[in-house]
């Protein structure tokens, strides 16, 4: 008997967190244990299936963040604790932990991007012996836009933290701008040392890079996540490719030096 | 080593074939036709040699075979998935030099890339056997001698039709079938050697070729159908589909169907993100994967110029035109 790589195994919801009016994060039983940066399938019978991020993990659970943008979504942001639904994973190259290991890092994430990065963040404010120092950059929309409230004021105490929201807004206090304004105040001192993940929407990413790369961060020296249309995550189906690259093997995660050669 | 077998000494050996294997072979449907006056070649169930037909190329290959259209890959009763029973009866297809050659492609990519087995692509595979057939003449638009797959070798028998006799080359297993008929010594395989089309794989390409305004001719001409991708041999891409019964709101089936990186919608993503919106990037796409990208992972071209995509297309685009088009850029720009 050949092992069925599409069949996906049932996860009970055990809580759900919303986390904006639009995002919500969904904590499963499940024996998966994935590394940073990876993301499973997940289905619900006659709906459909999606590739989503794991935004947090430790053995027995996983936690999905999950924002409702169309069919499957939808759906799945009417279920209840203690329903089911299905996963398959986990997929593709997370983040290379050991690369970072007594090195400066930023991480510069903007909207859902942070739900990747979330669970190093994490691991890092459990073990924040590992990196050398810890800054994160973190944008949204709106102060409404604004994911995982909890964990950003808890990061605040052992990390350096910067957020911002896009433009000014009534009973908003903090940081006003784009990301790529506060990259300078990100990077600091010794710029050429440091290492730099940057996650969120394509032009983001793109501009982000540009800016850190300016401020003298080494091309070798930053990771970004993709996202692409995926409908197997096991690179059969196609649609993730660019070039002689399956985004949902070799990445999400890439190198700049390698995402840079991979025009769509 | 040959049996030279007559086509009613054939057919005998056909029925003994068909004791433990069914025939799948192309086949010829009236009135079926790119025009409603020409027939239709397509893949189907044979019980003899005359349904055969090998004179002609089929318009779909043999790739729906072993990767069928649209294939069922889960039952949902409320809330369980239910894999297809099914136990594929043991085949033997018969298909052509650049089908079988383009065989080889699926299995590198559905068997091999990444760490899984597709387990639905592999369990048709290992039932199906190939029967070979040379090519009597070249088609139009056929151009296989130039991508090297009008040979090949791997097969589970190869035919030579040859007027009233047919030279038959059986690999041992299938010998058995043939008792009773002589085997011959001198006589050896024989490919077409010849296409009216000879297309120059150009060497050197690369990213750089992306923005060249060569592509822009074809966003003027293609109406991104995804013909050429569906009547390709090689072409694997597929989308998930779930659907309920609309009689029982409760049943439904999970299904992957064919794709085309031609057609809209190949690459949308949430928050109305999409790549390759003109269609001179599609066409791009699908021609570097075809004679660059492809290879480049796992060291043979995809193409196998079987010519279908221009067999097919409404536009009358050309990829082997294509192709000598690039060629032509590729040693100005460099
Ligand atoms: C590696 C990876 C990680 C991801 N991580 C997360 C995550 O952590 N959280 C998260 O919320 N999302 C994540 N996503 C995105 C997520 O997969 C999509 O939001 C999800 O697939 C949407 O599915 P849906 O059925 O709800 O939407 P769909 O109904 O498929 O459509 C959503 C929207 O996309 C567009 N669209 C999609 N398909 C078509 C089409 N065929 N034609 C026209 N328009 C179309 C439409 O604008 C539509 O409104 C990730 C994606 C990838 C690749
Ligand atoms: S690209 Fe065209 S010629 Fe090449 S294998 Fe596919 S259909 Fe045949
Ligand atoms: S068959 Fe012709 S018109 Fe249709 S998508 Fe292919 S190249 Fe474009
Ligand atoms: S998601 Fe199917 S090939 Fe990558």
């Amino acid at each position: 008997m050949i092992t069925n790589p599409y069949l996906p195994q049932p996860a009970e919801i055990i809580s759900i967190t919303k986390e904006t009016t639009t995002d919500y994060t969904f904590r499963l039983k499940t024996d998966i244990q994935p590394d940073f940066g990876q993301f499973v399938e997940v289905s619900i019978p006659k709906v459909g299936e999606a590739p989503i991020s794991v935004s947090n993990a430790q053995p027995g659970w996983i936690e999905l963040t999950i924002r409702r943008v169309g069919h499957l979504t939808n759906e799945l942001h009417e279920l209840k604790p203690g329903d089911l639904l299905f996963i398959r994973g986990p997929y593709g190259k997370g983040f290379p932990k050991e690369q970072y290991r007594d090195k400066s890092l930023i991480i510069a994430a903007g909207g859902t991007g942070l739900a990747p990065v979330r669970n190093l963040i994490n691991y890092y404010y459990q073990h924040p012996g590992e990196v050398r120092q810890l800054s994160l950059l973190m944008g949204f929309k709106t102060p409404e836009d604004i994911l995982f409230k909890e964990d950003i004021e808890k990061w605040r105490s052992k990390f350096q933290v910067l957020l911002t929201v896009d433009k000014e807004s009534p009973g908003w206090s903090g940081h006003v701008g784009l990301i790529t304004n506060f990259v300078k105040d990100a990077v600091g001192e010794n710029s050429s040392a440091s290492r730099v993940i940057i996650v969120g929407p394509p032009l983001m990413m793109k501009f982000t890079s540009q800016e850190f790369i300016k401020y003298n961060i080494p091309e070798e020296n930053i990771w970004l996540s993709f996202e692409r249309k995926m409908c197997c995550g096991i690179g059969k189906c196609g649609h993730c490719r660019i070039n002689d690259t399956y985004v949902c093997l070799e990445g999400p995660v890439f190198p700049y030096i390698t995402a840079k050669n991979l025009l769509d | 080593m040959a049996y030279i077998l007559t086509h009613a000494e054939f057919d005998t050996v056909l029925q003994r074939l068909k004791q433990d294997y069914i025939l799948i072979g192309p086949v010829r449907k009236k009135n079926k036709g790119k025009f409603s006056d020409a027939d239709l070649i397509t893949y189907g169930q044979i019980e003899s040699l005359s349904d055969l037909e090998t004179n002609g190329k089929s318009q779909f290959s043999a790739k729906e075979t072993i990767f069928p259209p649209s294939q069922t890959l889960f039952y949902f009763t409320e809330d369980e998935y239910r894999e297809p029973k099914f136990e594929p009866q043991k085949r033997i297809v018969f298909l052509r030099a650049c089908d079988f050659n383009a065989i080889k492609r699926l299995d590198l990519l559905f068997l091999e890339n990444g760490q899984f087995v597709d387990a639905y692509y592999k369990r048709l595979r290992e039932k199906t056997h190939f029967f070979v057939f040379g090519c009597e003449k070249s088609y139009e638009n056929c151009f296989c001698v130039s991508t090297g797959t009008n040979q090949c070798e791997g097969y589970d028998a190869f035919l030579n039709f040859k007027g009233e006799k047919i030279n038959l080359f059986p690999s041992e297993p299938f010998k058995r079938y043939f008792a009773g008929y002589e085997e011959n010594e001198d006589i050896l395989p024989q490919f077409i050697e010849r296409n009216h089309i000879q297309v120059d794989i150009p060497e050197g390409l690369s990213t750089k070729i992306y923005d060249h305004p060569y592509w822009d001719q074809y966003g003027k001409r293609c109406i991104g159908c995804g013909r050429c991708n569906f009547s390709c041999p090689t072409c694997t891409c597929f989308t998930m589909q779930d659907i309920f019964y609309r009689d029982n709101k409760n049943a439904g089936e999970r299904r992957r169907v064919w794709a085309s990186c031609q057609v809209d919608g190949f690459t949308d993503m949430a928050g109305g993100h999409s790549y390759r919106k003109q269609q001179g990037e599609r066409m791009r796409f699908k021609v570097m994967h075809k004679i660059h990208d492809f290879a480049k992972r796992f060291n043979m071209h995809m193409c196998v110029g079987c010519g279908r995509c221009d067999d097919v297309c409404p536009e009358y685009i050309s990829f082997s035109q294509c192709i000598s088009g690039l060629k032509g850029v590729v040693a100005h720009d460099n």
